[in-house]
């Protein structure tokens, strides 16, 4: 089949029947294994949902920057029918964050022998969904597990008939968690194609607090992998989380990321989004502002460096009155990169008062990167303050000129511009072990040798 | 230190500076004055190196220190000593006042063939020289230029010159905008600066300026040449007068 011109009235090329097919085999092996019942229906519903419906190409609006054509026409092997690897000798200290609660996945699985133990307030949970889901927390995950997700794509269907693990946290109704927690997501190095289907499920109750990292690498340069992740994020009223992502796929890894979430009364959502490398890293981040003075924070920052393609792809629901929004993503460009960027705002007719700001600054290193940015604003009531503003280019001359009339040459004063165009960025983390961390690594890659 | 003859430049095909001839010894202050539009921020730029300027190679010389000063590009010029502190200094988002002069004080040092400062000697300097100019000790890590008042970002370019210590420094319009105080200020920090073989141009549009600091010469520039030269007594005389005075007597007189 695969390489046929075959005229079709699908919505897709047969092409990918052998990817498709791959799946559901996996899908069928999975439910042998033992499961509850409500997980097993939940699973059945994705399986279902995934079987019709074709796969994201770029006829589809929502998909016309992004084609996922390489990632479409590979067949990969889901972690039901694979040996589990272990990390066998891998430094993860790079990723962890010392004083912190450091949980660590691997291939899409906790791993307990090197996560830290964790040390929780009273009824609280960070750890493994799968453990969460046949023990004491079975109730809140049943309860939460698919609540937010909306009807997404091929792959977010693919990621519920998948679900057996990713992180979970469950704080309860005032609790305060002490530290953060970190959870780190490994992919090993395979010799087949393997995709990860974590899925993700974060829990705060009325008035709760926490500040939460997921760190993503790979061993070696990417490999083959492919994660395909959804997460959950529920933060009830008058809670606040504090959530960084930073992903490292790796020159050749490919990412796949929907984290949707839901936000009760004056809540408040601080989140920053780094991407740091992939072939294909997609983070769809949904957003929904759901009761009162709810406010949330979306900071991204991307540096694609060779050939990546990075897709931010942001959508924020104004639900309820006095909502605010504060969306401010930064990406540096280089070589052949290519970055999207859509910023959807949906206010519906009844969120009056609502404030939503949006920004996308682009750097771009090199003439052959290309961006892509597309603020998208849908206002159905009157009383808003909806407002928004993109940038794409080099390092402004006027700037470098600068530079130069203190003695630092053209090249120098680039990298030293782009170091400062991130770190404007990476300043805002709120945690000082994290942003150090971050901070370090945008340090690392950009700044030229100068004395620190 | 500085020879400046016959300097032709222009921008987008349009003519600016017509012919500029003076030359600057070491310890001397010279003061550049005219109306608006009389090429003195042009002349501030094309000796720095701006290269939005188009100099006419065939026709101007330019010596700075022995060398060909118009051969240089704008860091090595730097380099070399010269300085401009900027009429509008520009703001960089996310570099740190002391990230980017450490950056720049070591460029310069490397390229005299003297050790690299390190972060703990150069804060020490950087402390020091910020008390000298009365800048706030919290500015070192903040952004450069970015949020600054419009004193605050020209007193920042004096703290520049304190820590780079160049041979020429030209300071252009840095008087403008500022109220007394922070002219004062301004002012304290550029005499304290004055030294036997450092030379300044003040580029600018008052006389306001040289009652702080007292030039050694005065020129007025008008339509892209120096028309007058001559002492202190030449501002004051500029004051008095207005530059309608220049133009009339100009405009009238003019061979062509």
């Amino acid at each position: 089949m695969r390489g046929q011109a075959v005229p079709t009235t699908t919505t897709e090329a047969p092409v990918f029947d052998l990817t498709r097919e791959h799946f559901l085999r996996d899908m069928r092996r999975l439910a042998e294994t033992p499961a509850p019942v409500w997980l097993k229906k939940l699973r059945m519903d994705g399986e279902t949902l995934f079987a019709g419906t074709a796969f994201p190409h770029t006829k589809m609006e929502e998909w016309r920057e992004t084609n996922l054509a390489p990632l479409v026409e590979t067949p990969y092997y889901s972690m039901t029918g694979l040996p589990r690897h272990t990390l066998a000798g891998f430094d993860t200290a790079p990723c962890r964050v010392d004083g912190w609660i450091n949980l660590v996945f691997v291939d899409g699985f906790f791993d307990a022998a090197v996560s830290d133990a964790s040390l929780l307030p009273y009824g609280a949970h960070a750890g493994s969904l799968a453990q969460a889901m046949t023990g004491p927390a079975e109730k809140i995950v049943q309860k939460h597990l698919g609540s937010c997700l909306g009807k997404r794509s091929a792959y977010t269907a693919l990621n519920t008939a998948f679900i057996q693990d990713g992180p979970f946290l469950y704080v309860p109704q005032g609790v305060e968690l002490d530290r953060p927690v970190n959870f780190i997501c490994i992919a090993t190095e395979r010799q087949e194609n393997v995709a990860a289907h974590y899925r993700g499920l974060f829990v705060l109750d009325a008035m709760a607090r926490a500040t939460v990292a997921v760190t993503c690498i790979s061993m070696g340069a990417g490999g083959n992998h492919f994660d395909n992740v959804v997460e959950e994020v529920v933060i009830g009223d008058g809670a606040a989380l504090t959530r960084c992502e930073i992903i490292d796929a790796g020159a050749t890894g490919r990412r796949l990321c929907t984290t949707e979430t839901r936000q009760g009364r004056d809540s408040r959502l601080e989140s920053f989004s780094i991407t740091l490398g992939g072939a294909i890293v997609r983070n769809q981040l949904c957003v929904m502002l759901d009761g009162p003075g709810a406010e949330a924070h979306l900071n991204g920052l991307y540096l694609n460096a060779e050939a990546g393609l990075v897709d931010n792809n942001l959508h924020l629901t104004h639900a309820a009155t006095n909502c605010t929004s504060r969306i401010a993503y930064k990406g540096v460009l280089d070589g052949t990169s290519r970055s999207v960027f859509t910023g959807r705002v949906l206010v519906v007719p009844h969120a009056q008062k609502t404030d939503s700001v949006q920004l996308n600054n682009n750097l771009i290193l090199s003439d052959t990167a290309r961006v892509e940015t597309r603020p998208q604003l849908e206002i159905y009531a009157d009383d808003v303050k909806c407002t928004h503003g993109a940038t794409v280019g080099p390092p402004p001359p006027e700037i470098v000129f600068y530079f130069r009339s203190r003695g630092v040459d053209e090249k120098t004063a680039r990298g030293m511009l782009t170091y400062g165009f991130a770190e404007d960025l990476a300043g805002r983390i709120p945690d000082p072990a994290l942003r150090q961390k971050v901070d370090g690594i945008i340090y690392r890659r950009f700044s030229p040798g100068i004395n620190g | 230190m500085l020879e400046i003859s016959n300097l032709h430049a222009s921008i987008a095909g349009k003519e600016i500076l017509k012919g500029i001839n003076f030359s600057v010894k070491e310890g001397e202050v010279h003061a550049i004055m005219g109306p608006n539009g009389s090429g003195k921020s042009t002349l501030a730029q094309v000796l720095a190196g701006h290269e939005a300027y188009d100099v006419d190679l065939e026709k101007s010389r330019v010596t700075f220190l022995g060398q060909d000063l118009l051969d240089l590009p704008a860091e090595e010029r730097a380099r070399l000593g010269l300085f401009l502190a900027f009429q509008y200094p520009v703001e960089i988002p996310g570099i740190s006042n002391s990230y980017f002069l450490q950056a720049a004080m070591n460029e310069i040092r490397k390229s005299r063939g003297l050790d690299e400062l390190d972060a703990m000697d150069f804060d020490e300097l950087l402390q020091e020289k910020m008390k000298m100019v009365e800048i706030d000790p919290g500015f070192a890590s903040r952004a450069v230029n970015a949020g600054f008042s419009g004193g605050e970002k020209k007193r920042n370019e004096i703290l520049q010159l304190a820590v780079l210590e160049p041979r020429l420094a030209i300071l252009d319009e840095t008087d403008s905008g500022l109220d007394i105080d922070a002219l004062r200020i301004v002012s304290e920090g550029v005499n304290r600066l004055r030294s036997p073989n450092r030379a300044f141009i003040l580029v600018t549009h008052y006389q306001r300026l040289l009652d702080y600091i007292v030039p050694d010469f005065v020129h007025v520039l008008y339509k892209g040449r120096i028309v007058k030269s001559g002492g202190r007594e030449l501002a004051l005389e500029l004051e008095e007068k207005g530059y309608d005075w220049i133009r009339t007597e100009e405009d009238a007189g003019a061979p062509v």
